[in-house]
C-alpha cells in the first residue's frame, strides 16, 4: 500500500470513530442498535468473500458460493432437527461446504470444465436438491444459537454489545479473517497459493504442484462457504426456507473484488454493506425520514457501483493475472 | 458439415438422456413412477394447444435471456444483470401499454417494446459504460444494478404507476391496453416469433458484420484489438447496452403477451435462468432457441407432473443443473459414447474473467 493511500486510510478511520461517537452521544441505544445490525450482516458476506478469495487468490473463479450457502445451510439445518443438536448441524454444514468446494474443485480443476459453468452448475443444483427434499412440516427442534457475552469486554459501552456479545459463528468468523489474512501474506502456504494465481507456470517450475494446490484450496474454500451455510441457517434465522441465502452469495463476490481480495479489507466491505442493510431496516422500523423503503433499499447497492467506479479510476482494483484460466501442463 | 453437426448434438442429446436418467433415480426414490413423471411432464408441455402455448410462452423470456448472457459473453463479459434488465423492460414496457389510449396497434405495441427495450439497454450499458471508463467490474456492477431494478420497479408499481381499480393493494400495474397487447396464433404466440427472430438476428450481427466481428475479437483478446484499432471501451458499453436489451425485451414480452401487466415479484429470478440457458448452448445465439425449448417444456409441463405424479416441481431443476453439468463436461459423455476427443469444443468463458 502506498503512503497516501495508507494516510487516506487513516483520515479515513478517525472520521469514522468521530462520527460513531456523535451519534453514540446523541442517540445511544439506536446507535448501538444499527452498527450490531451491521455486524450481524458482515458475517455471512465475509465468510462468502473469504471462499471467493481463496479460490481466486489460486487462480479459480468460484460464482457456485450462493449454491453452497444454500445446501450447507440445508445440512446444516435437517442434521439439527435430526440430532437435537446445533453443533453437530454446524459440522454438517461445514462438511457439505466442503464437498461443494471439491465438487467445484473436481469440474474446474480436474475435469477442466469452464469456472463459470462449473460454479452455476452449483448454484442450479442447490437450488433444485434443496427444494427437492426439503420438507416443510419439519423444523429446527432446538433454538439458534444465542449471544455469549465475552466477560468485561461485553460490558464497554457501544463496543461491547456490537463485537463482543456476538454469538458463537461470529466470533469464529472474525478469528478467521485474522488467520486466513495471515495465512494468505505470511506463510509459505499463500505464498504459493498467490504464485499460482499470478503465474502457474513460473509456479511449476520451482516445483509447486499447481492443480493439486488449486484442488486443495478450492475444496478448503468451500469450507467457509458451509460455515456461512450453518451461521444462516443455524445463527441468523433458525430455520430453512427455499432459496434463504437470497443473493448474498453473489454480494459476497462483491464484498471480496470490493475489499481487494484480502480478509480485512472484505470485513471492511462487508461491514459497509452490514451497516446499509441495518441502516434499512431501522429506518422502516422507525420510519425515520419519509423516504420511500424502496429508495433506502437501493442505497447500498448504489454506493457500491460508486465506490467500485471511483476505485477503478483511481487504479487500485487488479485480478489475478490467472484468474479463470485452466491450466495446463506444459 | 453434416458430421461437426452430429458431432455437436450428440452431446447435449446424451447430456439430456443422462440428466433425465439420474432424474428418474430421483423420482424412484420418492416412491413415485418415472414413466408416469415424465409422460406427464411431456404431456404438460407438449399434449395438447394449451400446453404448447405455454411452452412456447416459458421459452420466449428463456430465450432473450440466454441471447442476453450470449451476446456479452462474445465480447468476453459475464452479464449476471439478466434479472435487473427484464425487471426494467417489464415495467416500462407495462408504463406505455397502459398509460397511452387511442394509437393503433402497429404504433403502440412497437413503442412499449421499444421503451422497454430503451430502459433495459440503459440498465445493461451503465455497467458496459463504467467498465470501459473506470474499470468498475461488470460482475459487481450488474449484481449491483439487479437489486436497484428490483427496487425501482417495486417502488414504480407501489407508487406512480399502481393499478388503482377497485381495492386493489398489490403492487402492480394497470393491465395494458389491447392495441399493446401481444397476440397469439393459435398456439403460437407472437412474442415467441419475436425472440427467434431476435435469436437469429444475434447470430447475423455476431457473425456477419464488422461489429460482430469487432465484439468477437474483444472477447478473444482485449489488447490484440485495441491494437487492431477496435475502440475496445465502446464494444464493451455497446455490447452490454445491447445484452441489456434482449433480457429487457423477455421481461417487455411477459408484461405485454402473458401477464398483461407488471406485477412485483412475478418475474423474479427469471432473469437468472438465461444464464443456464446461455450456457447449455455453448454462448450460440441459435443454440439458445433449442435450450430454451427444452427448459420451457420442462417448465410448462412441471406442475401437470406435480398432479399426476406426485413429482414435486423442484425436480426440473435439479435435472437442469445435471444436463449443465454434463454438457460442461464432455469428456464424461464422449467416454460413455465412446467418441473420440473433440478439437476445439471445450467451452470457455472464465478465461474472460480475469483481464479487466
Amino acid at each position: 500500500m502506498k503512503t497516501h493511500q495508507r494516510r487516506l486510510l487513516w483520515i479515513a478511520a478517525t472520521l469514522l470513530i468521530v462520527l460513531i461517537w456523535t451519534f453514540y452521544s446523541a442517540n445511544g441505544p439506536q446507535t448501538t442498535a444499527v452498527l450490531a445490525g451491521t455486524v450481524r450482516a458482515a458475517t455471512l458476506l465475509a465468510l462468502g468473500a473469504m471462499c471467493g478469495m481463496i479460490g481466486e487468490r489460486s487462480g479459480v473463479v468460484n460464482i457456485g458460493i450462493e449454491g453452497q450457502f444454500l445446501m450447507s445451510a440445508f445440512f446444516a439445518f435437517t442434521v439439527t432437527s435430526i440430532t437435537g443438536s446445533l453443533f453437530m448441524g454446524a459440522m454438517a454444514g461445514i462438511a457439505t461446504g466442503l464437498t461443494m468446494g471439491w465438487m467445484l474443485a473436481a469440474m474446474a480443476v480436474g475435469l477442466k470444465v469452464d469456472q463459470i459453468i462449473a460454479g452455476t452448475v452449483l448454484n442450479i443444483g442447490a437450488l433444485g436438491l434443496t427444494s427437492f427434499f426439503y420438507d416443510r412440516s419439519r423444523s429446527l427442534g432446538v433454538s439458534k444459537y444465542t449471544n455469549i457475552d465475552l466477560g468485561a469486554l461485553a460490558d464497554l459501552p457501544l463496543v461491547g454489545t456490537v463485537f463482543f456479545s456476538r454469538p458463537p459463528i461470529t466470533y469464529l468468523t472474525m478469528a478467521l479473517l485474522v488467520i486466513v489474512h495471515i495465512a494468505l501474506f505470511r506463510s509459505v502456504w499463500g505464498m504459493r497459493t498467490r504464485a499460482i494465481g499470478e503465474h502457474p507456470g513460473a509456479a511449476d517450475t520451482v516445483g509447486i504442484d499447481v492443480l493439486r494446490l488449486r484442488y486443495l484450496n478450492v475444496t478448503l474454500a468451500g469450507g467457509f462457504a458451509g460455515l456461512g451455510g450453518s451461521y444462516l441457517a443455524l445463527e441468523a434465522v433458525g430455520t430453512f426456507s427455499r432459496a434463504m441465502s437470497g443473493g448474498r452469495g453473489f454480494l459476497a463476490l462483491a464484498v471480496m473484488i470490493f475489499g481487494r481480495r484480502n480478509p480485512f479489507g472484505a470485513y471492511a466491505a462487508a461491514l459497509f454493506f452490514g451497516f446499509t442493510t441495518a441502516l434499512q431496516n431501522h429506518f422502516q422500523l422507525n420510519s425515520v425520514f419519509d423516504i420511500p423503503p424502496q429508495f433506502v433499499g437501493m442505497l447500498p447497492f448504489v454506493v457500491t457501483i460508486i465506490v467500485v467506479a471511483l476505485s477503478g479510476l483511481m487504479g487500485s482494483m487488479r485480478d489475478p493475472a490467472a484468474l479463470g484460466q485452466t491450466y495446463e501442463k506444459g | 458439415m453434416s458430421r461437426s453437426i452430429l458431432r455437436s448434438v450428440a452431446v447435449p442429446l446424451a447430456a439430456v438422456i443422462l440428466g433425465l436418467l439420474i432424474g428418474a433415480i430421483l423420482i424412484v426414490s420418492q416412491n413415485a413412477s418415472p414413466i408416469t413423471a415424465y409422460s406427464s411432464l411431456l404431456q404438460g408441455g407438449l399434449g395438447d394447444g394449451d400446453a404448447l402455448l405455454r411452452t412456447l410462452q416459458k421459452a420466449t423470456p428463456l430465450i432473450f435471456g440466454g441471447l442476453a448472457v450470449a451476446f456479452a459473453f462474445k465480447a468476453g463479459l459475464f452479464n449476471i444483470g439478466g434479472q435487473g434488465q427484464l425487471l426494467v423492460g417489464a415495467v416500462f414496457a407495462a408504463a406505455v401499454g397502459f398509460g397511452v389510449d387511442g394509437l393503433p396497434m402497429f404504433i403502440h405495441l412497437p413503442a412499449a417494446l421499444i421503451a422497454g427495450a430503451l430502459a433495459g439497454a440503459i440498465w445493461g450499458g451503465i455497467a458496459g459504460a463504467l467498465k470501459a471508463t473506470t474499470g468498475a467490474h461488470e460482475v459487481i456492477v450488474t449484481i449491483m444494478l439487479n437489486f436497484v431494478g428490483g427496487n425501482l420497479t417495486d417502488w414504480l408499481s407501489a407508487n406512480p404507476w399502481k393499478d388503482n381499480s377497485g381495492n386493489n393493494i398489490v403492487a402492480r400495474t394497470p393491465l395494458v391496453e389491447d392495441s399493446a397487447t401481444i397476440p397469439t396464433f393459435g398456439a403460437i404466440p407472437v412474442g415467441f416469433l419475436l425472440a427467434v427472430l431476435t435469436a437469429a438476428g444475434c447470430w447475423m450481427i455476431l457473425e456477419r458484420t464488422t461489429y460482430g466481428f469487432e465484439v468477437r475479437s474483444v472477447g478473444q483478446n482485449r489488447n490484440a484489438a485495441h491494437y487492431a484499432g477496435i475502440k475496445v471501451g465502446w464494444i464493451m458499453a455497446s455490447t452490454m447496452a445491447v445484452a441489456g436489451m434482449l433480457a429487457a425485451l423477455g421481461g417487455a414480452v411477459e408484461s405485454l403477451g402473458v401477464d398483461g401487466r407488471f406485477e412485483a415479484g412475478v418475474n423474479v429470478g427469471l432473469g437468472f435462468e438465461g444464464i443456464t440457458i446461455a450456457l447449455l448452448a455453448r454462448a450460440n445465439p441459435l443454440g439458445v432457441i433449442p435450450a430454451a425449448l427444452l427448459v420451457g417444456l420442462m417448465e410448462a409441463g412441471a406442475s401437470r407432473m406435480q398432479f399426476k405424479a406426485g413429482v414435486a416441481p423442484e425436480l426440473i431443476d435439479v435435472i437442469q443443473a445435471l444436463i449443465l453439468f454434463f454438457v460442461a463436461a464432455p469428456m464424461i459423455v464422449r467416454w460413455l459414447l465412446r467418441m473420440r476427443q473433440g478439437d476445439s469444443e471445450q467451452l470457455r468463458l472464465g478465461a474472460g474473467w480475469g483481464n479487466s
